[in-house]
């Protein structure tokens, strides 16, 4: 059976609280987004109800503890239907008494969600190194990025903490919406495909902090300066900093 | 008056030298300004090399009194001299911070004047960051030999991680080479920081409001293949400095030739030690984090780090009646002995097998190098076996396969094996 769910974690946690209550053990949350929809008969349309997600949250931090729970919210932000269907089975187990489900690394399915996971926070953590700012001339930093997974909510509040005194915006051009923070709180915002086009090349379009072009070459010179050209070692190098994102890298542009 | 992006070049390109650039350790947060401190720290980018910048690492001046010979910025090398201004090293860090380019800043100098005066100096930088920008990033602070202990218990009240470096592993190298230094006016300062954080410490149990002190610790570097120490006393004297001033990290930075005008050291052309160097690190880690105690890795029978493989694995192959584990038996401190399994995994094997015994299959979906563990360790699935292979049939079998990184490096200049 394919329940078809509006793509939101609300939504994900209405279909676990449906599968229960239809007594549907085994499910495959998809979105409208799967092109592949059409050929899927067996089907149902899930609506996202706040009040059952919430049960099921709620049903879940009693049973593992609040940041355990969490790891299911950040195993649905891969957008990997393979992790959804994981988080699914293992949930479902959960719910069923077997708590300690989660330390089966025998199981492949909880092995693929641990695995996932630990992708997750690379990623988080790749997006906490690899964004940079620009100044414009009305003192906002604004960045853009292109994470492999959903992973700006689980950033804004390091760079809220961390950047606290200055207003500061972070757009994910791939999923088209950012994090704005105007020095008290963030919020989402989307932009259009103007403004976005407008931020890939600042230097025209955007008026800019006059200082702006100088410290990103000074930052460029001081990554040039910093390597040591007897122990060059470009595999390592593309480890550590993958092609995708240079595109975004000041030192790498 | 240089421009400020000239000074950057030099002071840039003379700090590199210094390995450590972690950022992580310090629990400060951001009380009303900016920045805080990351506990796992957090690498901005990497260099060509693939070493991690996540600090902005610059010398407040390469102007320097002494004459070290292994050191880029000694009084006779002639190189392209510079320093920076207090306002400019603030201005630079701030602006690469806002920008998210850097964790912090790692600040050294050369010493110009005497020990004091440049200390005071570095102070002032960080006291300005600290109290007019009300930054709350990383710093790490490179202590000056011989400043006095009052310049360098104020800083302390300022900085993140502070670190003094050995530069040679022993006294006779270092006299060899920098007749000036010895490890004793490093020692001084090391345990002197050492004590001043444990008596905060002990202070902030009784009073709250104790201001943090170096809360990331202390670090230091030891310069290998300079001079002719071997391994066994390296990792002894690191061994101790880790013991006596509760370091967090020892750096061991494969040396580097800066010139040919000392015919004691290694000339210009020579390749750094770069596998030496990471066997170094892996029998550090295995100290510090796998229970290993260093007599177990060298020895005075075994002085040297195998560099065709890594020291766990030569280990195990010293001591086959440890051999083979049952993963789905033994501790984890023996399973994490086992070489190819790491102590993620390890983790991961413990808690998996109450729930029924690991096969084959199991363990490589886990992540294990399993085709350089299978030789020491029993699963489910293991078939019953007469005796053990030989050591020597598995190490070469392991060669073979061609699982180890520094393979192809070695064997260009060392054919004597097969």
């Amino acid at each position: 059976m394919y329940y078809l769910f509006d793509g939101t974690y609300l939504g994900f946690l209405s279909c676990v609280f449906e599968s229960f209550e239809r007594k549907e053990a085994i499910i495959v949350p998809i979105t409208p987004k799967d092109h592949q929809i059409d050929l899927f008969k067996d089907r149902r349309t899930i609506i996202t109800d706040s009040g059952k997600a919430l049960r099921v949250q709620k049903g879940l931090q009693e049973r593992i503890g609040k940041a355990d729970a969490m790891d299911f919210y950040r195993a649905f932000l891969s957008e990997d239907r393979k992790a959804w269907l994981a988080s699914f089975f293992i949930l479902r187990q959960i719910f069923s008494g077997r708590t300690d489900i989660r330390q089966d690394f025998g199981n492949d399915d909880v092995l693929y969600f641990s695995q996932i996971l630990k992708k997750v926070s690379r990623e988080r953590h790749r997006m906490k190194a690899f964004v940079r700012f620009s100044k414009s001339s009305d003192g906002l930093f604004f960045a853009l990025v292109e994470p492999d997974f959903n992973v700006l909510p689980l950033i804004s509040d390091f760079f809220r903490k961390r950047y606290a005194d200055m207003p500061w915006l972070i757009y994910d051009v791939k999923r088209n919406y950012g994090l704005l923070f105007d020095t008290r709180q963030v919020g989402e915002v989307q932009l259009s495909p103007e403004e976005v086009q407008d931020a890939t090349m600042p230097s025209i379009a955007i008026e800019m902090d006059e200082r702006d072009e100088l410290f990103q070459h000074l930052w460029k010179q001081y990554y040039t300066s910093t390597n040591i050209e007897a122990r060059k070692n470009i595999k390592l190098h593309l480890q550590h900093v993958p092609r995708r994102y240079w595109k975004y890298l000041v030192e790498k542009k | 008056m240089q421009r400020i992006e000239e000074k950057l070049k030099i002071l840039a390109d003379a700090a590199k030298y210094d390995v450590s650039c972690s950022s992580s350790g310090s629990t400060r947060k951001n009380k009303d300004g900016i920045g805080d401190a990351s506990a796992s720290g957090i690498c901005h980018t990497y260099t060509e090399d693939g070493r991690c910048v996540s600090l902005l690492k610059i010398l407040l001046t390469n102007h320097c009194i002494y004459d070290c010979a292994f050191c880029v910025s000694r009084k006779s090398n002639d190189v392209k001299r510079a320093a920076f201004t207090v306002e400019e090293v603030v201005d630079l860090t701030m602006n690469f911070y806002r920008r998210n380019y850097i964790e912090g800043l790692f600040l050294s100098s050369g010493i110009f004047k005497n020990a004091d005066f440049t200390m005071e100096r570095m102070l002032r930088i960080v006291k300005t960051l600290r109290q007019k920008e009300r930054y709350n990033g990383y710093i790490h602070l490179k202590t000056i030999p011989g400043a006095s202990e009052e310049l360098v218990k104020e800083a302390g009240l300022y900085v993140d991680r502070m670190s003094i470096n050995l530069e040679l592993p022993t006294e006779a190298g270092l006299k060899l080479v920098a007749p000036e230094k010895d490890h004793e006016s490093v020692r001084k300062p090391l345990a002197f920081v050492n004590e001043q954080i444990k008596s905060f410490k002990e202070e902030k149990k009784l009073i709250k409001h104790t201001p943090i002190f170096v809360p990331a610790g202390q670090s230091t570097q030891m310069v290998i293949g300079a001079t002719p120490e071997n391994d066994f006393e390296i990792m002894q004297i690191a061994n101790n400095f880790y013991k006596n001033y509760n370091l967090k990290r020892v750096y061991y930075s494969g040396y580097i030739p800066i010139n040919n005008s000392n015919s004691l050291l290694p000339q210009i052309g020579s390749a750094p030690p770069l596998v030496r160097e990471n066997r170094l690190y892996q029998t550090d880690w295995l100290l510090r984090f796998y229970g290993f105690q260093l007599d177990e890795i060298l020895n005075p029978q075994h002085i040297h780090l195998d560099l065709d493989i890594d020291p766990k694995l030569s280990w195990a192959l010293r001591n086959p009646h440890f051999f083979p584990v049952d993963v789905n038996a033994a501790d984890f401190n023996a399973i994490i002995r086992i070489p190819g399994i790491g102590r993620q995994s390890a983790l991961k094997i413990v808690q998996a097998r109450k729930f029924g015994r690991l096969h084959a299959y199991q363990l490589q979906k886990i992540g294990i190098a399993y085709n350089r563990a299978k030789y020491f360790l029993r699963c489910a699935d293991s078939p019953f076996m007469l005796g053990h292979p030989s050591m020597e049939y598995v190490r070469i079998a392991i060669l073979n396969a061609g699982n180890q990184k520094s393979r192809q490096q070695v064997s260009a200049g060392q054919l004597t094996l097969f």
